[in-house]
């Protein structure tokens, strides 16, 4: 006797595990974001910076993380470093690395164009009036970025959240990876599983990114 | 590295970068048509079909590639829709790329100066002519940065293509991989082969933002550009 297809969600521990994968995919992602940020933002700065084989480095790390598909990047960080140079790391530690990696490139970006943004008498009058390079960032240049900044380095959470689900292709076992065990654990007392979970999935993700995602078409408006 | 190992199957490579560039054009246009199509709508505010297209661009801008994928080839033949993995890869690839363009769209239309619009009426064109004359052509300058960045993104999103078992770059790569343990080759050759693919596009869009000249119009300031 076949059951209906959504039973199976309810059935024994699916649902708190889909969740707890949520949950996974939620911790790898927000490490990489705080770390991106982190990273992003002095690559900001230094890619503003007038040394051009600083220029140089920067550029290349944008333009690879650009060009390079983050499933690539993942591929090259799980299989190439292991393979290439006998690093042999977890797949979540391959997979924050190599989010991180295109992370902290996109928000250098960002940082990068919020502060050309800002017209240079901004600098200079901070400069005349005897404030040390720290302080210009500090109290003059970094405040005026952060508006600009802050709503698209949401979008790029967003992204990056949603991102996180190649990690199951590496072996993650993340909200999509613990929904294909479920599908596979039922495919002969319940073979419908399958739409019923790939739309709950679906949903999950719809709604931890939707709000954020909002969120940042609010603050763009307000501050513009 | 294996050179010789290289040269062998740079064939695949090249047969799979075919494959994939094929289905980044097909997707790439639909994506274009249907999300000038939505943004009309957005821009027009048809009754219905506004919050319907609004709710579509929210719920594909939302959710990963990968997921919208599996429901496509995994979930969708439980209730009797197979598709097969070229198809559903067009449609899983224009589903999210229209969403995204439809809003770069929408950004340039809105971007446009409303006397701009108004001016357009008062010389009599209609809402038509007032389109194609006026508001389009200042609203795809605006939008034209947006949309090469979209091309970009939809084509580095072929990538996860390979999870439906589409023979695209990547498909090829975990293959070797697979079939002769030859990790370094068969990643060194993927990111080549990306490179080949992306890296000549990506300098023709920054030629063409570059040329672009915004028509600053109405009150619009001129300064940017």
């Amino acid at each position: 006797m076949q059951d209906s297809g959504i039973a199976v969600l309810l059935r024994g521990r699916n649902l708190a595990r889909l969740l707890e994968g949520l949950g996974t995919t939620m911790r790898i992602s927000l490490a990489a974001i705080a770390l991106s940020v982190l990273i992003g933002m002095i690559l900001g700065m230094l890619m503003t910076a007038k040394n051009p084989i600083i220029r140089a480095f920067c550029r290349l790390w944008l333009e690879t993380i650009r060009i390079v598909p983050q499933l690539v990047l993942l591929f090259v960080c799980y299989f190439g470093l292991a393979k290439g140079f006998n690093i042999q790391i977890s797949s979540e530690a391959a997979t924050l690395l190599a989010f991180t990696f295109w992370g902290a490139g996109e928000m250098g970006d960002l940082v990068r164009g919020a502060l050309t943004s800002i017209p240079c008498h901004q600098r200079e009058s901070g400069a005349a009036i005897g404030l040390s390079k720290l302080h210009i960032y500090l109290h003059v240049l970094i405040p005026q970025t952060l508006r600009r900044l802050i709503p698209q380095s949401i979008n790029l959470a967003t992204r990056m959240i949603k991102t996180t689900s190649l990690a199951m292709l590496i072996g993650v076992v993340e909200v999509l990876k613990v929904g294909q065990q479920i599908i596979d654990a039922s495919r002969y007392d319940s073979p419908s599983a399958a739409i019923w979970i790939y739309a709950l999935i679906f949903l999950l993700y719809f709604l931890v990114c939707w709000p954020v995602s909002a969120l940042a078409g609010v603050l763009e408006k307000r501050w513009q | 590295m294996n050179g010789q190992f290289m040269l062998q199957y740079a064939p695949m490579y090249i047969h799979a970068a075919g494959l994939t560039l094929r289905i980044a054009t097909v997707g790439v246009l639909l994506s274009l048509a249907l999300g000038a199509v939505c943004s009309l709508i957005r821009y027009y505010k048809v009754p219905v079909l506004y919050h319907f297209v609004g709710a579509y661009i929210q719920f594909a801008r939302n959710t990963p590639l990968l997921v919208q994928l599996f429901f496509l080839y995994f979930g969708l033949p439980r209730i009797g829709i197979r598709l097969s993995s070229e198809s559903c890869a067009i449609i899983g690839l224009s589903f999210l790329g229209a969403a995204y363009m439809a809003e770069s769209f929408r950004s340039g239309l809105e971007a446009v100066d409303l006397s701009q619009k108004e001016g357009g009426a008062c010389v009599g064109l209609s809402t038509g002519q007032n389109m194609r004359y006026v508001i389009f052509p200042q609203a795809l300058a605006t939008a034209i940065p947006a949309v090469c960045a979209n091309v970009i993104f939809l084509i580095k999103e072929t990538s996860v293509l390979s999870a439906v078992a589409l023979a695209d770059l990547m498909y090829v790569a975990k293959d070797l991989i697979g079939m002769y343990y030859k990790t370094d080759e068969a990643l060194v050759m993927l990111v080549i082969s990306y490179l080949g693919l992306l890296l000549p596009i990506s300098l023709v869009f920054s030629l063409i933002e570059r040329r672009l000249r915004y028509a600053g119009f109405g009150d619009r300031s001129t300064a940017q550009g």
